[in-house]
């Protein structure tokens, strides 16, 4: 635990306005991202783990300065990113790279796979172009694809060789972390299996860091050395992954490890009734988020909204009664 | 060549499917998307299709209500319902059969729900469609299937529109419209795909009671052996457009047999923390460009010669468990 942090984040908040009428005056605020605190050791994988609109993908899109911040702190090797020009901002997003979920519409359908791995490395000026033609081959062949289909466009691959692609064009510059935001999600259960597998590999070999953006609690407690569960703008819980798979302490980590089904027919779950809560981060509740859906939830829950905090285990976990 | 229906002798199907064929007229020129598929459904029961994009699963559902696109066409079979071939029925039989026999609820409410219109009034037209009852009861039939399926608020939300309400409450609609007129037959095709897993729970465990209460057949197509394991009493495994495995829900996940199903299950990385997930190498082969032998073999890890050259048949291998495949390890 002493290694310092490759990456820390802290108080990140990405607001984003919502506007009205012709005069686009602000009636609100999307509060995407809340104010959340979390490390990324070297070689790690922490996972983002949540259902939709909770801001796991906000908060990806953040840290590669794809959206604005408009709170909080995030150092990089020691060097805060807010104050970062030049050469400086540049060497930043050369050490941090991204994969998307989609793979059909992260990579451009007019460009071949040659011209989409390569472009990191002409934008960074990275070697000759004789050098960059080398490592364009090398790339594909560590992703698992063929190099010989080089100048194939992005059509003619199905969605996981696809998201072989991206990988490739992310690992160009070799980055010490890659943010994974739902890189198997659109892909069927033998395909993900394979670029799981292709991303544990890279971990081992090339020693980069993941941060793994995912709504998939089975490939998640399969690929993180750490977990933050999110809801709501917020983390509500961040654990070892056997510690948290094990036992998950906060009420909505509790009924997110429910709702997952068993994969055995012999150990169906008893399902929730209904509910009529619908969480938004535009009407964000006051309190702890989580209180409107919470079986413990008490007056106290629904005035303060509590801060994480440290328990024996060393999780944190944010919750007034846990 | 006649499969099997698999469907245990004391029982007595409301639906069954004997041989059907779909083809599609694509690009490279007509062909075959689901051939020789056969299966039936008793009241009660619960029937799983499971397989990835492009196994057929969907092109099976769509012909049981013979709501097949355009481009697709139903090439030889049976698909029986209470007996009577439905293949053989004009477009206004069918219509009527629709709704009130067998419904159909999509993956996506938010496509398959009319947008201009309220809830309340899709499922009252629908309701009106079938019985000859008056505009304000087909309306407080829309607000008993909405009490039905549990939806919050029932009369507020049969005056809103699909947008208005959120994922899960939209499913629960499509699910409400579904079993306005009472069908014996419904047909869920993924449909709790778009939904994340705390409103999928909800969904599953609402499609499971209504079945107990309704005693409709069921047939549920999913991408997801975790859905399976959750719902189904008799589970069909479909690649490239055939059965490969069909079984009752334990012996499938307790004993499967085909190298597919076994594969499936080794990709799955749930309880698998930081194991080397069995992945299925290569991709699923183009359907128009299907290998000569068993369609599986080039992707298979126990293929053998045969495999490539001669497809297998789809036979009892066990008692009640059925699979086509040369090289399956017998008990």
């Amino acid at each position: 635990m002493s290694e310092a942090p490759l990456l820390q984040v802290e108080g990140l908040t990405v607001h984003f306005p919502i506007r009205k009428g012709v005069l686009q005056r602000q009636v609100g605020t999307v509060r995407a991202v809340d104010g959340i605190d979390f490390t990324l050791k070297r070689g790690e994988t922490l996972s983002l783990v949540g259902e939709s609109g909770c801001g796991k993908s906000t908060t990806g899109l953040a840290l590669m300065g794809l959206v604005k911040a408009t709170g909080g702190t995030v150092t990089f090797a020691g060097e805060r990113i807010a104050g970062l020009r030049g050469a400086a901002l540049r060497s930043f997003r050369r050490r941090v790279q991204i994969v998307f979920q989609d793979p059909f519409s992260s990579l451009n359908p007019r460009q071949r796979v040659r011209d989409i791995i390569r472009a990191p490395l002409d934008i960074h000026g990275v070697g000759t172009p004789k050098e960059r033609r080398k490592r364009v081959a090398q790339l594909m062949e560590r992703v698992g694809l063929r190099p010989d289909q080089a100048d194939n466009f992005p059509h003619q691959f199905s969605g996981g060789q696809r998201q072989r692609i991206g990988i490739a064009r992310a690992l160009a510059l070799e980055p010490e972390i890659i943010i994974c935001d739902e890189p198997v999600s659109a892909l069927d259960v033998s395909v993900q299996a394979q670029i799981l597998n292709l991303l544990a590999d890279l971990q081992r070999d090339l020693g980069v860091s993941y941060l793994f953006i995912s709504h998939d609690l089975g490939v998640v407690e399969h690929i993180s050395r750490r977990v933050a569960v999110m809801y709501l703008g917020k983390i509500v819980e961040i654990a070892d992954r056997d510690a948290l798979f094990a036992s998950p302490t906060h009420p909505y980590t509790e009924l997110l490890m429910k709702s997952a089904p068993s994969l055995d027919p012999r150990q169906r779950r008893i399902f929730s009734a209904s509910s009529d809560f619908v969480p938004s981060a535009t009407r964000k509740p006051a309190g702890c988020p989580f209180h409107p859906r919470c079986p413990l939830a008490t007056e106290k829950c629904t005035t303060v909204d509590p801060a994480l905090t440290s328990r024996d285990d060393g999780r944190l976990v944010a919750c007034h009664h846990r | 060549m006649t499969t099997p229906a698999t469907m245990p002798a004391d029982r007595k199907p409301v639906l069954s499917v004997e041989d059907l064929q779909i083809r599609i007229r694509g690009e490279h020129g007509p062909f075959t998307v689901v051939s020789d598929m056969s299966l039936a459904v008793a009241a009660g029961e619960t029937l799983c299709i499971v397989g990835e994009s492009g196994c057929g699963k969907s092109m099976t559902a769509l012909a049981l209500l013979r709501l097949l696109p355009e481009a697709a066409e139903i090439a030889g079979g049976r698909i029986k319902i209470n007996g009577r071939d439905i293949l053989k029925l004009n477009g206004h039989d069918v219509e009527d059969l629709r709704g009130e026999e067998i419904a159909m609820i999509f993956q996506e409410p938010l496509t398959a729900l009319n947008p201009v219109m309220t809830i309340g009034d899709q499922i009252a037209e629908t309701v009106r469609q079938h019985r000859k009852v008056s505009a304000s009861a087909a309306m407080a039939r829309a607000v008993e299937a909405l009490k039905l399926v549990q939806m919050p608020d029932p009369e507020r939300r049969a005056r809103q529109y699909p947008h208005e309400l959120s994922g899960g409450m939209r499913q629960r609609a499509m699910i409400a419209l579904a079993l306005a007129c009472d069908p014996k037959i419904i047909v869920a095709d993924e449909p709790t795909t778009a939904l994340d897993v705390t409103i999928q729970a909800q969904i599953l465990g609402l499609i499971a009671d209504l079945q107990k209460r309704l005693g409709s057949a069921q047939i549920l197509i999913t991408h997801d052996l975790g859905v399976v394991a959750e719902v189904a009493d008799r589970v069909i495994v479909m690649y490239a457009g055939r059965k490969v495995e069909e079984a009752s829900v334990y012996d499938l996940f307790d004993h499967p047999i085909h190298p597919y199903t076994k594969g499936l299950m080794g990709a799955i990385p749930r309880g698998r923390a930081s194991e080397r997930l069995t992945d299925i190498p290569g991709t699923v082969p183009p359907m128009w460009d299907l290998p000569k032998g068993c369609a599986f073999a080039p992707r298979c890890p126990g293929a053998s010669a045969r495999c490539l050259e001669e497809r297998p048949p789809f036979e009892e291998k066990r008692p009640g468990h059925f699979a086509a495949c040369w090289e399956h390890d017998d008990v």
